[in-house]
């Protein structure tokens, strides 16, 4: 059987790679703690070798449209191409080509149709800086094959919270019985409180830091219970309109499991939202 | 009110590069061209199987040919759509981060709850 040897939450801002890479006056004055911090943060995916990286995210509105949109989808190709015109753009995000692992996203199908999700699935996916982020900040050599999982939290009408906290608890569980000897990880990212295109927008810190305070709190303790009791789509909208991302951290939560505390939390608050990375081991492997 | 297809011009003029340019420059004409060529195109789909009813009102059409993004906000368009689009306009004509907060700036008189951007 496989083996789940991390499972990691984090933001997924499009601006690390242009402010990592960038150089002398262009070099934006968080630019080197900001590296800091995801350094020690990749590394916690690193120890834990994995051979497999299931990445959960949203599309947002590059390949997925109104006109025909999933809630949930599962990529199942041989290779992904990766970051469209708009993020090279906006964002200087660099073009890729990521390696799928076909095998598990027919296991995750097949099993994920079986437990009660009905997944959509994609034969020629691009995927977008919400997956391409966590490859470029945990594990920039790309080397291994993934399994793109993504997520309606743009389009309403939006599945509800719970759902996304029982899709983690599937994914966890099909990756788990997996019949086959590979390590995996289970990365996904989502927001905190943000807003886009509103007039809370590009402040000096994210829309509602008293949100964020109490969401890294929900998620570095795993308290799915108090964060269902709390979110809802409609109290989403308050911390921000684009806030909904945060139901993909409820997702990781339920992969992660019910009252597990994160093996490594980190915050960096950036001018407009809270960056935040979340790490468990859940047989504790890699923990150094 | 046909909030879809004021999206579906967002989007796409957003991934085109030159159409991008070219609502810059013309917007009047570009959304005038744009409604009578592309408004009833299925996206990924044979042209010769369009749809045929598919039209800006009044105001949509309005609000695109003047580039007014607070209207598009009111008028509950998709706010990643527009913001993303209107940033490959004009935030070359303004200082770091200037044109973002001149954005916010002028959608200011929106209070929670903003629009539904359902469509």
């Amino acid at each position: 059987m496989a083996e789940v040897v991390a499972v990691i939450a984090s933001t997924h801002h499009p601006f690390y790679y242009r402010a990592s890479t960038a150089t002398g006056e262009d070099r934006p004055p968080f630019a080197d703690e900001w590296v800091r911090k995801v350094l020690a943060f990749r590394e916690t995916l690193t120890r834990a070798r994995p051979d497999v990286l299931v990445m959960v995210g949203s599309d947002h509105f590059h390949q997925l449209w109104l006109d025909n949109m999933p809630q949930f989808l599962v990529g199942k190709a041989p290779f992904y191409d990766a970051n469209f015109y708009n993020e090279e753009r906006e964002f200087g995000l660099p073009r890729l080509v990521c390696r799928g692992q076909e095998e598990l996203s027919a296991y995750i199908l097949r099993e994920g149709l079986d437990a009660g999700f009905d997944l959509a699935f994609s034969n020629e996916l691009r995927i977008d800086h919400s997956i391409t982020c966590p490859i470029i900040t945990l594990r920039p050599q790309n080397d291994l094959p993934i399994v793109p999982v993504y997520t309606n939290i743009f389009a309403p009408p939006l599945p509800q919270p719970k759902r996304f906290v029982q899709l983690g608890r599937t994914i966890r569980e099909l990756v788990e019985s997996w019949p086959a000897d590979q390590r995996v990880a289970i990365i996904g990212t989502g927001h905190l409180s943000l807003e886009l295109g509103g007039p809370r927008q590009f402040g000096p810190h994210g829309p509602d830091p008293e949100f964020d305070r109490k969401a890294v709190e929900w998620i570095s303790s795993g308290d799915i219970e108090g964060c269902l009791a709390e979110v809802t789509l409609d109290s989403l909208h308050l911390p921000g309109n684009a806030t909904h991302g945060f139901m993909d951290f409820m997702l990781m939560m339920g992969v992660a499991g019910d009252g597990r505390k994160a093996d490594y939390v980190d915050t960096y608050d950036l001018f407009h939202t809270m960056e935040a990375y979340f790490t468990w081991y859940p047989d504790g492997g890699g923990r150094s | 009110m046909s909030k879809y297809l004021l999206n579906k011009f967002l989007f796409t003029v957003d991934r085109d590069p030159e159409l991008v340019e070219r609502y810059r420059a013309d917007p009047r004409g570009t959304v005038e061209w744009w409604e009578s060529a592309y408004a009833n195109r299925i996206l990924g789909c044979h042209a010769g199987e369009s749809s045929t009813w598919l039209q800006f009102d009044e105001v949509e059409r309005e609000a695109l040919g003047s580039h007014d993004y607070p209207r598009l906000f009111e008028l509950g368009a998709h706010p990643f759509l527009t913001l993303t689009l209107f940033i490959a306009m004009f935030e070359r004509d303004h200082p770091p981060l200037g044109f973002q907060r001149e954005y916010a700036r002028r959608v200011g008189h929106v209070r929670l709850p903003y629009p539904d951007i359902a469509t």
